[in-house]
């Protein structure tokens, strides 16, 4: 099931303060019922926000790569989506095992996905490269045996 | 080309109808590959084409903005996969034509891909 928790952090800019909305989801491993469910709510949350179509789409790819990748790779984890007034930024984070080459993890077509995944229509290895496209800035840190953090930023203008 | 002239030229049966079924739409894309979808349509796919039954295939096309989706080979999405994807606003329908043959008809009729859209 899908977890969900809103709190609000403070942060000055230019002297004005201001509270972006900050969102939580889980992810499970392997669950490909309920994957993309924190995608498709950061999705919504953005239309009612009133940010322009196109530049949800990219937030929304991005995001959901991610999330299917923690899904898949990462043996589940965490979603935590910061709004800003300017811009919106994504953190997907695991535990799972890690990324060993990321260069070569970063290569479209490039894939160690199991059958599981690719009888689910995941295993094309372009998830990340899909990611890149689509973010204005990308952040990844990754290390054997501990996790990946995916850190994804998506300016609305 | 509106989706009901699309329903008839596939011998498709609609599952679920949406909002969408009067807009006439150009653009399509045919994949059982999710992140391929997702890499080479992001921009305007109305149509999704897949023979990939499961819930990923819905919510591939809500994170693309896709309207409608067309199953191919009679492949028919369940009771939990049509709810999502009529709460998401996507029509579904399904064909017992091929991938290749349902492309190609859709194709004739003059739908396009993205790189040789517009
Ligand atoms: N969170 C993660 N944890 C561990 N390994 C990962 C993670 N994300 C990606 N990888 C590794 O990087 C490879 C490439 O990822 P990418 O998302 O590009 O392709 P994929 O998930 O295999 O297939 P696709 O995304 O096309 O369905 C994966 O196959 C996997 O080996
Ligand atoms: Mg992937």
């Amino acid at each position: 099931m899908l977890r969900s928790a809103i709190r609000s952090r403070t942060s000055r800019e230019g002297g004005c303060a201001i509270e972006p909305l900050v969102r939580q989801y889980e992810i499970r491993a392997n669950d490909f019922t309920h994957a993309g469910e924190a995608s498709s709510s950061m999705k919504k949350s953005l239309s009612r926000l009133g940010v322009k179509a196109e530049v949800i789409k990219r937030a929304a790819i991005a995001m959901y790569e991610a999330e299917i990748n923690a899904v898949i790779h990462g043996h589940g984890g965490m979603a935590e989506v910061t709004v800003f007034p300017e811009k919106v930024v994504i953190v997907i984070e695991d535990h799972g095992p890690g990324i060993p080459d990321l260069d070569q993890a970063m290569v479209a077509g490039w894939s160690t996905a199991p059958d599981i995944a690719r009888e689910m229509g995941f295993g094309a290895g372009m998830g990340l490269p899909n990611i890149k496209k689509n973010c204005d800035e990308l952040k990844i840190d990754t290390k054997v045996g501990e996790g990946t953090k995916v850190t994804m930023e998506v300016r609305f203008t | 080309m509106k989706v009901c002239d699309c329903a008839n030229l596939l011998n498709a049966k609609i599952l679920v109808e949406s909002e969408n079924f009067e807009e006439d739409l150009q653009i399509a894309c045919g994949s059982d590959l999710m992140s391929d979808v997702m890499a080479f349509s992001s921009d305007e796919s109305q149509i999704m084409i897949t023979g990939l039954v499961n819930p990923q295939t819905i919510r591939t096309a809500e994170m693309l903005d896709v309207k409608v989706i067309i199953f191919v080979r009679g492949k028919v999405p369940d009771e939990t996969m049509q709810r999502l994807a009529e709460d998401r606003g996507i029509g579904l329908m399904t064909t017992p034509l091929s991938m290749f043959t349902c492309c190609g008809l859709l194709y004739e009729a003059g739908l396009r891909g993205k790189e040789a859209a517009l």
